[in-house]
């Protein structure tokens, strides 16, 4: 009972119990049918969001204002760079990986480079860097869609025993973050600078050498991200990374990561991820049309975020 | 005592706080008359707080009645207190920072309402300064942010004086001086007297005993949620009151006890105010204890934020030849992390050092944490819970742990003592000289002109310059208020 009641004080059980709920209410129409199947691809997809969301996660936490809206071009870019470099060679997969995570952690850095240089606040800054690099990748692309070396492609689909490799691969990375957080002095500047930028900087940490470091690794997480999910739909396109900009900022923030800044949630990352994805299938079981299932998906969305936000204004 | 005769404006009897199994309040009864200055005295944790919070309606007491003007308050509230023209200012301050000065005042009344509203806030607001602090060189329509915590303090303590609709009858005072010069403070003390001769009432709470004894009718001492003594303040002095307080037995500071035992070492900060005019800069050797003096707001707090500054890299006019750590005397702006435990917000400016392999050891973090809570007796149960639940005073011991608890050689204080009481003030100074003769440098900007005996050097500042530069035996507070109004000491 007292395990239960520390598990509850929790605040990502929330977005798990969310994606239960959630399961159980497709499940239902179901009738039972496809409830696995439901699970699995959801922890295929949520991949996806975990990655860019830890990367969120991390800038978010800096404190208010900070947010990287550059996420989806930077998806859209890595991807389309992987996939040329590799150039449907599965002997240059791991080169191509790399140049998709130096894409990624150059756009971070630009970011850090417009926001501090020419303190521009970053929401403004990292938009229009969106712009930027989505057109750099229009050209860079030209539009066509890249396909994959086929091991790569394999790999980004394969499973063991059932379970997603990259799945796995994702929750190892979430365990990660976590200890980063909270254990490495990065991670506690972070905290620090976000709970108070001012008594942070007092205090000696070292203020702007972490906020490059958040830019720099959202930026990356972000590049690995398009280069896996290229590799998992077999092929790059521009609009790849489109759907992650509100799903980056609202995995964060279901997750039980304060918008205010200064504290932040991993797990609950995943529980959001699963809850997003899986809201999709419900919607998609019950079989509503495109524009209700966007409706419904933003409602939930700000009623999760407003029900999450109710107990934090009481401290 | 004139006093003796008039009836009670305010009563409480019995009046028990408790929260969870801490009992802050245990049985009070407290009697304020109208006309009187009644100086509540007490550590920090003796109930002075929560007493305070009751009788202005933030909390509801767990049993006990109020009653004013004779009548029993059944449902006392925030909103009723302020019908019966009882008011509070609050240690914490609570001004709206992103507000100007006049539209914080409109926050305290709504009748100032239609076009214009702006502009009467303003005078009444810059009425009342004008009347409490003469030329305190503040305008309405200054943002409150950008104005130094002297400045909001005043601002603060104007604001509670100023009439509209409700009446106003009683006023609490808590540590109103915590971060003003002497000269504003005696504006202020001046101030309180005019007002408690016209009738109406004032309790002042504060930790510095010359004032209360110099200004309150009746003093009221405060330990561990009781009541222990209450009497005319003639009936008291500073060793009485320390001894009924509990706690410190050494009243006074020594006077020349300062650190000169320890070895006076090399230089370690060489500063010049960016103002400065003439050659004069401040210079600190190892084992010295510098003081900044004068009024506040007057540079002392840039310099140390310079030489923080110019400790990472650096700066024309500074030379600091060692690391330094800040104790910040603002603590919610400066200092605290909310959402942190003891522990870490202990740890913070020690992180590198905890470092085992990669990771921040667990265990160096709590035994520095557990070090400095036996040396600097922060007083909790645990030091995982969080900052927040300790009180203000133990919230201050864990800066001065997070810097002492450093690497720093070079400890910059910015007037870390306010809200602190006399107890803990005397144990820190204690450390203080015990850390200097240990070879660290301490520079030590302060509003208490008393604080300025333990140091061995003392500049003083005027306009964001150094008029004065006292050695320990030049040292009088006389010469410290001369130098403060820019004259030539």
């Amino acid at each position: 009972m007292v395990q239960v009641k520390a598990l509850l004080a929790k605040p990502w059980i929330w977005s798990f119990v969310g994606a239960f709920l959630v399961w159980i209410a497709a499940v239902a129409f179901t009738r039972g049918h496809g409830g696995g199947g439901m699970i699995i691809a959801a922890l295929s997809l949520a991949v996806f969001m975990v990655i860019v969301g830890i990367g969120q996660m991390f800038v978010i936490t800096l404190g208010p204002g900070n947010v990287d809206l550059s996420l989806p071009a930077n998806i859209g870019l890595a991807s389309a760079v992987a996939m040329k470099v590799m150039d449907g060679n599965d002997s240059m997969v791991a080169i191509g990986l790399l140049a998709a995570l130096a894409c990624g952690f150059a756009i971070g850095a630009a970011n850090y480079l417009l926001i501090w240089a020419l303190r521009i606040p970053p929401i403004i800054a990292t938009l229009s860097a969106a712009f930027i690099i989505q057109s750099i990748d229009i050209s860079y692309g030209r539009g066509l869609q890249i396909k994959p070396p086929p091991g790569f492609a394999d790999f980004a689909n394969l499973r063991y025993f059932g379970i997603p490799v990259l799945a796995m691969l994702a929750v190892l990375l979430a365990i990660a973050a976590g200890i980063v957080l909270n254990r490495t002095v990065y991670g506690r500047s972070v905290l620090a600078i976000g709970q108070n930028l001012r008594a942070a900087r007092l205090a000696g940490v070292k203020v702007q050498r972490t906020s490059f470091l958040t830019y720099a690794l959202a930026g990356t997480l972000g590049g690995i991200d398009g280069a896996l999910l290229a590799a998992y739909f077999r092929g790059a396109n521009v609009d790849i990374g489109n759907e992650y900009l509100l799903a980056s900022i609202a995995v964060v923030v279901i997750g039980g990561t304060s918008v205010a800044g200064g504290k932040a949630n991993v797990p609950g990352v995943w529980g959001a991820a699963l809850f997003l994805v899986l809201l999709l299938t419900m919607l998609n079981t019950f079989g509503v049309s495109v524009g209700i299932r966007l409706v419904l998906t933003g409602l939930i969305i700000v009623g999760v975020i407003t029900a999450a936000g109710g107990p934090k204004a009481e401290r | 005592m004139m006093a003796e005769t008039r009836a009670a404006f305010v009563k409480l009897d019995g009046v028990e706080k408790h929260f969870g199994a801490v009992r802050a309040l245990d049985g009070v009864d407290l009697e304020i008359r109208a006309g009187e200055c009644v100086g509540l005295v007490g550590h920090n944790g003796a109930g002075k707080s929560t007493l305070m919070n009751i009788l202005t309606g933030t909390l509801e007491p767990g049993s006990g009645t109020i009653s004013i003007n004779g009548a029993a308050e059944g449902r006392y509230s925030v909103s009723r207190a302020l019908k019966l023209g009882i008011r509070c200012v609050f240690q914490e301050l609570s001004l709206c920072p992103n507000l100007s000065v006049a539209e914080n005042t409109r926050i305290n009344h709504p009748s100032l309402r239609g076009p214009g509203w702006r502009r009467r806030a303003a005078a009444l607001i810059a009425q009342k300064m004008d009347e409490i602090f003469p030329g305190h060189g503040i305008d309405a329509s200054d943002i409150v942010g950008d104005l130094s915590i002297g400045r909001r303090q005043m601002v603060e303590v104007a604001r509670a004086f100023t009439v509209t609709d409700d009446p106003l009858n009683l006023v609490v005072l808590d540590e109103p001086t915590s971060s003003l010069d002497a000269h504003t403070a005696g504006q202020l003390l001046d101030f309180v007297r005019r007002f408690v001769g016209a009738g109406k009432s004032c309790i002042l709470i504060s930790h510095l005993l010359g004032e209360v004894l110099g200004n309150a009718d009746r003093i009221i001492v405060m330990r561990d949620g009781k009541v222990v003594a209450a009497n005319d303040a003639a009936a008291f002095d500073r060793d009485s009151l320390v001894a009924t307080m509990g706690g410190a037995a050494a009243a006074r500071i020594p006077a020349g006890s300062n650190g000169r035992k320890g070895e006076i070492g090399p230089v370690r900060v060489k500063a010049r105010p960016a103002r400065q005019t003439n050659d004069m800069e401040l210079v600190a050797r190892s084992g010295e204890i510098i003081g900044l003096a004068g009024l506040a707001g007057n540079g002392q707090t840039d310099l140390l934020l310079a030489i923080f500054d110019a400790a990472g890299g650096k700066r024309s006019g500074m030379e600091v030849t060692a690391p330094v750590a800040l104790v910040a005397g603002d603590r919610q702006s400066d200092g605290i992390f909310p959402q942190w435990s003891i522990a870490q917000n202990i740890g913070i400016r020690s992180i590198e050092r905890m470092l085992s392999g990669m990771l921040i050891s667990p265990r160096r973090e709590a035994e520095l944490a557990a070090h400095w809570q036996q040396k600097i007796k922060i007083r909790t149960p645990n030091m995982n819970n969080n900052i927040l639940s300790l009180s203000g005073g133990n919230q201050q011991k864990a800066l001065f742990a997070r810097a002492l608890g450093s690497d720093a050689k070079i400890i910059l204080m910015d007037d870390p003592m306010r809200g602190v009481d006399i107890g803990t003030k005397l144990d820190v100074y204690d450390l203080i000289r015990e850390e200097a003769q240990n070879g660290r440098t301490f520079l030590w900007y302060t509003t208490e002109t008393e604080e300025l005996e333990n140091c061995n050097r003392v500049y003083v500042f005027h306009s964001g310059r150094i008029v004065a530069n006292l050695s320990r035996d030049e040292l009088t507070e006389e010469k410290v208020i001369q130098s403060s109004f820019g004259e030539v000491a």
